[in-house]
């Protein structure tokens, strides 16, 4: 059995109700930060703990926490990132849906630690029934004494927000997130100056993702050490791993960092469905380079999936069988980022667009074999370019596909018809 | 200025300040950065990706006009990498672009077409249909046309609204390749500067309504000048077309653009300045005209200037008076103080302050004085806003005084004076550069050139001395006034004998006392400042 510290209380009755958090220990480790412990010592065991952001980035949660400015004169702000639109990416919604008062705990600790009296929570604008349920649970928090002024009596004030989102993947990046919430369109801002410095109204700002916020409570109480020690080095703590595809189990799987990608597909989400050979993986969320079936012999944590030539990214995991067109897969992807560019700058806003064009010309038969080179050329053309990731994100899978599965795309190309339907 | 830094582009070293970016310094190096979105006058957008250079040591290529540079720094802007991403960058700004460059009126001064010869030249892979935008060739405001499919999105123009006129008419709407710039729903670009929006616009997204297919730029020339709306002296450069007058129907200046001063306009300049430059060919005075048995007719030059001069000898100085104008130079208003106050000593000389004081101003450019040149007025003739007259104090004052001969130099007197003059016989002789009402019920009018026809100076609301050129001949037979007074004192015999504007301006120099600090031989061409 894996240790479980994120879906601990999801088989329990009502677990999204203070009172059954409470019962089992919720906001102990919340009075515990805030009575007796300083910001400083958090942060060490944060540091220590190798928490490594789960929003995607995978960048050290300590280290992050640490650049914000002391003494600005100006306020800090903390922003929970529950965006969550990435293609294959579902792992957050469960944690606001079964356990929304682990994460407000660790928002507490997180606010108390980076010296916030503000935070927000974006939810992207679909997550109603997740948004309704959030704002119950800070309102139970608010009446308890958990949120609002002097929380347990340490005359620590924090007040806690939910912000709503409009349908936009792209305010998911961390700096379109703080210019929606400011009221402006949602387009990402150029780094530097980076958020830490100069966030949100232009204060000092933590983004951080849910599940990287829920992981705090439980590094409160049981120490740094112990977290890091659950996964391999540079890796700490568990991970929700939400697999998707086809398997005859997809759902979300909480695991220690570096758990096996072929036990969790064979085991956890039950195999290949209709007993189908794996032909690929796309092992961290739509975003990062598809793997083939025989790369997949790897362990689930940033730096073995590196290494394997992709990235751990969210932890969806999206399985592909024998039957699956590579050509066509592509084409949902490419469809998604040109839809969810923001626009502004040049390579992603045109590249993503003249993609779509041509995959969707050699799906209608009017391919041409140099089309597969022109898509190559135009994502290498995106990659790295950009003002923010959704470039990459947009050109990586296209670089990725085309290297691992050029024969399909040129017989696509050339005879007009899928090679494997 | 404080320490410099050392910092390598394309092999070079370089002393820079810190906090400047690399653009800023390689542009101040003469080393060009292709750049659209970026606009040294518009905070920083990085959008565009065009500036896209090495930096050592950095993971990716970097923004040079967001990169703040960093002592030690080494920077290649000539590598196959940049030159490879420039040309993608550019490529990709031209998938969607209607590439029809011979019915566009940008073309010629088009960011596209400059950066395709020198950083494009591909082969084009693109092959599919391209996006249509919503809105081809429409009026967005008095001055502008957009043209969406032609726009880049570099969003220079949003910002200029929202930080320059901070009027924010405009937007980029959906996203994506759908992206669409526009004005907001319901609105039309609606501020006093719209025509600076078609200067930066890089591209013929955003063009010029008035100046749209009048003639292509290749065929104009242009000069440096002061544009004369208000007192601010924005810098600009007057464009006019030598090649083809057939087609401009005898017009010559077919649009001003601003030059950049620092001290003076930044970047811009106002709309009522930048389409005021008709006045330059219309309704010009060209030659001289005397009024006989009720009715104006030309007369040769020599003739009306004799005319002038037996007028002066005729009437006392006490019973004279000469409205003075603060659209004249400097040069001009001094040999005007020589001929009128030290020769013809005369004492009832003004400056009317009808429009003065119009209350019509704003924060950045626009100034309440609608003349250029009223500290010029107050520093050559001594005066103090005390002492300006008002235009509807004049009846009474010629009535006081019993004039009987009035000059005035481009004023539109008020009906009442003009119906007093006309009554008590009172001799109106009218010096300007266009007609008025005025002008066409005086005596005697004797034509003047406009500035842009002459070589001059102003001095602004902030005291500060600017000076002028021009390439334009004076229409018909007028002169600046300096050469005009000059000539009429030869006729009444004590002449003053200016050889050229160059002896005028250095006479002035060094006579006018609040001119002390300036150094003909070293002149800021941004201008200097004087006392007053
Ligand atoms: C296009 C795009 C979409 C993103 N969407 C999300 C998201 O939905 N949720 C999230 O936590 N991070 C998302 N990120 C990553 C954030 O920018 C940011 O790195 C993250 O929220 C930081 O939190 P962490 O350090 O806890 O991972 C996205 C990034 C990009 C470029
Ligand atoms: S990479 Fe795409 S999403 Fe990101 S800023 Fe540029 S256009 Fe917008
Ligand atoms: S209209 Fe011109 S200035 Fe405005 S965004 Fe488009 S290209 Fe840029
Ligand atoms: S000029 Fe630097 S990105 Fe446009």
């Amino acid at each position: 059995m894996s240790v479980k510290i994120l879906t601990k209380h999801f088989g329990i009755k009502d677990s999204h109700k203070i009172n059954v958090y409470m019962k089992n220990g919720g906001y102990k480790q919340a009075e515990k930060a805030l009575k007796e412990m300083k910001p400083e010592e958090i942060l060490e065991e944060v540091k220590k703990s190798n928490l490594r952001g789960r929003g995607g980035a995978g960048f050290p949660t300590g280290l992050k926490w640490s650049f914000v400015p002391k003494d600005t004169g100006k306020p800090v702000y903390l922003c929970v990132n529950s965006d969550e639109s990435e293609p294959g990416t579902f792992k957050d919604r469960h944690i606001l849906e079964k356990d929304p008062h682990m994460l407000i705990e660790g928002i507490i600790i997180t606010s108390y630690t980076i010296g916030a009296n503000e935070a927000y929570i974006y939810i992207r604008g679909e997550y109603y029934p997740q948004a309704i349920r959030l704002q119950e649970a800070i309102e139970e928090a608010y009446q308890k004494g958990f949120l609002g002024e002097n929380i347990f009596g340490t005359g620590y004030k924090l007040d806690l927000k939910i912000y709503r989102g409009a349908g936009a993947y792209i305010c998911g990046e961390e700096t379109a997130l703080l210019e929606s919430i400011e009221g402006k369109k949602g387009k990402p801002r150029l780094k530097p100056p980076f958020p830490a410095a100069v966030g949100l109204y232009d204060c000092p700002t933590v983004i951080n993702n849910v599940e990287t916020i829920a992981d705090i409570p439980t590094i409160v109480e049981k120490g740094g050490e112990w977290f890091a020690s659950l996964g391999p080095e540079r890796n700490g703590g568990t991970k929700l791993f939400a697999v998707s595809g086809h398997v005859n189990k997809p759902g979300v799987y909480e695991h220690e960092m570096g758990y096996p990608l072929m036990k969790l597909i064979n085991e956890d989400a039950g195999g290949i469905l209709d007993g189908l050979k794996l032909k690929a993986v796309i092992p961290g969320g739509s975003s990062v380079p598809i793997l083939r079936a025989e790369e997949c012999d790897i362990n689930l944590d940033y730096d073995s999936v590196m290494k394997a030539g992709s990235m751990l990214g969210s932890g969806a995991v999206i399985v592909m069988s024998e039957k699956t067109c590579m050509v066509k897969a592509l084409s949902r992807l490419i469809h998604f980022y040109k839809d969810e560019s923001c626009g502004q700058c040049t390579p992603c806003r045109e590249g993503t667009g003249w993609m779509l064009k041509i995959i969707n010309r050699i799906i209608a038969g009017k391919g041409r074999k140099e089309d597969v080179d022109t898509l190559y050329y135009i994502a290498k053309g995106i990659m790295g370019h950009t003002v923010c990731p959704l470039g990459d994100a947009a050109a990586m899978p296209v670089i990725s596909f085309i290297n691992k599965f050029r024969d399909e795309f040129e017989y696509y190309a050339i005879n007009k018809k899928s090679m494997v339907e | 200025m404080g320490e410099k830094i050392k910092i390598t582009i394309n092999g070079k070293e370089l002393l820079a300040t810190p906090g400047k970016t690399i653009l800023q310094v390689a542009e101040e190096n003469g080393i060009e950065i292709p750049h659209y979105c970026y606009h040294p006058g518009l905070p920083v957008a990085g959008n565009c990706r065009m500036c896209l250079v090495e930096v050592e040591g950095a993971r990716k290529l970097q923004t040079a006009c967001s990169t703040k540079i960093s002592d030690g720094m080494v920077v290649r802007t000539n590598t196959p990498q940049v030159r490879e991403t420039v040309k993608q960058v550019l490529e990709f700004l031209l998938i969607n672009h209607p590439l029809d460059c011979p019915v566009c009126d940008q073309a010629g001064e088009c960011g596209l077409q400059d950066y395709y010869m020198v950083y494009g030249q591909y082969d084009p892979k693109f092959i599919e249909n391209k996006n249509k935008k919503s809105k081809k060739a429409t009026p967005i405001g008095k001055y502008v046309m957009l043209d969406q499919e032609r726009c880049i999105l570099c969003a220079r123009c949003v910002r200029f609204t929202r930080f320059i006129t901070k009027t924010e008419e405009l937007g980029i709407f959906n996203r994506g390749d759908h992206s669409e710039l526009d004005v907001y729903p319901g609105k039309e670009l609606n501020n006093r500067y719209t025509g600076n929006l078609v200067d930066i616009c890089p591209v013929g997204a955003l063009t010029c309504r008035d100046f749209r297919f009048q003639c292509r730029v290749w065929y104009l020339e242009e000069f440096d000048s002061i544009c004369p709306g208000c007192s601010r002296g924005c810098n600009i450069k007057i464009y006019y077309n030598p090649h083809r007058p057939h087609k401009a129907e005898g017009k010559r200046v077919l649009r001003f653009k601003p030059r950049p001063n620092l001290k003076v306009n930044r970047y811009w300049m106002c709309d009522d300045g930048r389409y005021g430059y008709k006045f330059i060919d219309e309704n010009r005075i060209m030659y001289p005209l005397l009024k006989e048995n009720g009715k104006q007719s030309e007369i040769y030059y020599d003739e009306a200037l004799k005319k002038f001069a037996d007028y002066l000898k005729e009437n006392i100085p006490d019973r004279v008076i000469y409205l003075l104008s603060a659209n004249s130079t400097n040069e001009e208003l001094y040999v005007t103080k020589k001929f009128f106050v030290e020769n013809y000593e005369l004492e009832n000389i003004f400056l009317p302050a009808e429009d003065i004081f119009t209350g019509d101003k704003d924060d950045l450019l626009i100034t309440e004085d609608k003349h250029p040149n009223t500290n010029g007025v107050k520093a050559i003739f001594n005066i103090l806003y005390k002492d300006f007259i008002k235009l509807d104090e004049l009846r009474e004052m010629i009535e006081r005084k019993s004039i009987s001969l009035l000059i005035v130099n481009r004023h539109e007197l008020l009906d009442e004076v003009l119906e007093y003059v006309r009554e008590n016989n009172v001799k109106l002789v009218y010096l300007g550069t266009n007609f008025n009402k005025t002008a066409k019920v005086a005596d005697l009018v004797i034509p003047i050139s406009v500035f842009a026809e002459k070589e001059g100076s102003f001095i602004n609301v902030d005291k500060l001395f600017q000076m002028f050129t021009s390439r334009l001949e004076p229409l018909g037979v007028s002169v600046p006034e300096w050469v005009l007074f000059n000539n009429l004192s030869e006729i009444l015999e004590y002449p003053l004998s200016y050889s050229s504007y160059k002896t005028v301006l250095k006479q002035m120099i060094s006579e006018v006392v609040g001119f002390k600090n300036i150094d003909l031989n070293n002149f800021d061409k941004y201008g200097e400042m004087v006392e007053l």
